[in-house]
């Protein structure tokens, strides 16, 4: 399970490689999961810092995809427990939903690194 | 005319196309379908005059070759099982259609097993896909397969002993939030495809998700289908056949009879009756009385065509 998450960490990072080619990556900060369970994500919303991985994992036994809005990411069709990681750099409100399931909605709010003053 | 076509345009014109020239070129030819081959049954004159003949095909849907968890671990045992019961109809139907959720993941596999079974009926099959069957990244294996002479994403339409058939894809581009979708492009194609077409001819039209709101929360309809169905509103019978929700459900508004089929693959549950629409595992002894196929009669004179849902075993 741990190889599995750091490979498509991995892989996630390389894709977001060119996001982030500006400036450089901001601290670690602790890595976040959703789930995709009963054609829903849960936590549908989350808040998390900047630099933040968000790792989904499929747990329904139909494909899903997690697709952004703006179309800033996609993954792939997700199996039965493949994982899908993206690294959200800059602080927003990025919305996705499941591209084949598109009532499938959630969102990821992403403060930044020095925002704790915020919550 | 289209840019999937131009396989046939090395090997001669293809069944479609001859069907859409005549019909652009208004010849008094009359064109009438039998396993796939076009004939023609003589200038309009004498066809007209000529009792239009019945005619019967099949409808199978959401095959999902590759799909192998608890609710059917062998979905191509069920799938062959249905060509098994087509072969074995008392009266031949004409052609098959289709309605999409050929494979589970979009791999090249997946199709070449249902291309192996689903041959074996020895009938043109009219394909339109499903969301499975896009997966792949350049959305290429659906097109390569079955795209050939469509437009868009796949859709095209095709006349048979004077029933007019179009196969729609509303599950492409799809947006967030929303359901199905046929999308500008397709709509307009449409009111194009029937501009001209008298009222009195039979439509059939055939798509993946149900083009009526059966289920929004589980986004079981089609956003802009009231849409495509008010370009249908001025023809005397209508026919809607859909897949995606695997389970037999028909509804009837004025002039046109919703339907959908069977999966051949896994059962899902009624609408609200479970947390999510996915896979219902049921009792092995249950679970082919809720897999099958619908055979689909067309009477002349008839406004409703007569749809029989034939489970895999009573």
């Amino acid at each position: 399970m741990r190889r599995a998450t750091r490979s498509t960490i991995q892989a996630a990072t390389l894709a977001v490689a060119t996001l982030v080619v500006a400036g450089s990556l901001p601290a670690r900060a602790a890595d976040v999961a959703v789930k995709i369970d009963n054609f829903a994500f849960a936590p549908e919303r989350v808040t998390v810092k900047a630099g933040t991985t968000v790792t989904w994992t499929n747990e329904d036994d139909i494909p899903h995809t997690i697709a952004s809005s703006a179309r800033l990411f996609k993954s792939k069709a997700l199996d039965t427990d493949d994982k899908y990681a993206f690294t959200f750099t800059t602080p927003g409100v990025y919305q996705y939903f499941c591209s084949l399931h598109p009532h499938m909605t959630g969102t990821i709010v992403v403060e930044a690194e020095t925002g704790s003053a915020l919550r | 005319m289209s840019e999937f076509d131009s396989e046939q345009d090395r090997t001669g014109v293809n069944r479609r196309k001859v069907l859409e020239c005549m019909t652009w070129a208004g010849t008094g030819v009359l064109w009438t379908i039998a396993g796939g081959v076009p004939r023609a049954a003589g200038i309009m004159g004498e066809a007209m005059a000529a009792e239009p003949a019945g005619l019967s095909f099949l409808q199978i849907s959401d095959s999902h070759m590759g799909f192998d968890k608890p609710a059917n671990p062998n979905v191509i045992g069920t799938l062959e099982e249905a060509i098994g019961k087509i072969k074995t109809l008392p009266i031949k139907p004409s052609f098959m259609i289709h309605t999409g959720d050929i494979t589970h993941l979009s791999k090249p596999s997946e199709f070449d097993d249902a291309e192996r079974i689903i041959s074996q009926a020895r009938l043109d099959v009219h394909y339109v896909p499903g969301e499975h069957d896009i997966l792949d990244e350049e959305v290429k294996l659906y097109r390569e397969r079955y795209g050939r002479g469509t437009k868009g994403s796949g859709w095209y339409s095709f006349d048979a002993n004077g029933v007019h058939f179009i196969g729609l894809v509303n599950v492409a581009n799809l947006k967030a939030g929303g359901q199905g979708s046929l999308g500008e492009e397709q709509l307009a194609w449409l009111a194009d495809d029937l501009n001209g077409r008298t009222d009195s001819t039979p439509i059939v039209v055939f798509a993946h998700i149900p083009l009526w709101v059966v289920y929004p929360a589980w986004g079981w309809g089609t956003e802009d289908s009231g849409r495509a169905l008010d370009t249908l509103k001025r023809f005397g019978s209508v026919t809607v056949l859909n897949g995606h929700i695997h389970q037999v459900m028909q509804k009837v508004e004025g002039n046109v009879t919703f339907h959908t089929a069977s999966s051949t693959a896994f059962p899902q549950p009624a609408p609200g009756t479970a947390p999510s629409p996915g896979p219902m595992k049921v009792a092995d002894d249950k679970l082919r009385s809720l897999l099958g196929i619908a055979e689909v009669t067309f009477k002349p004179g008839q406004q409703r065509l007569a749809i029989v849902d034939q489970p895999l075993k009573a």
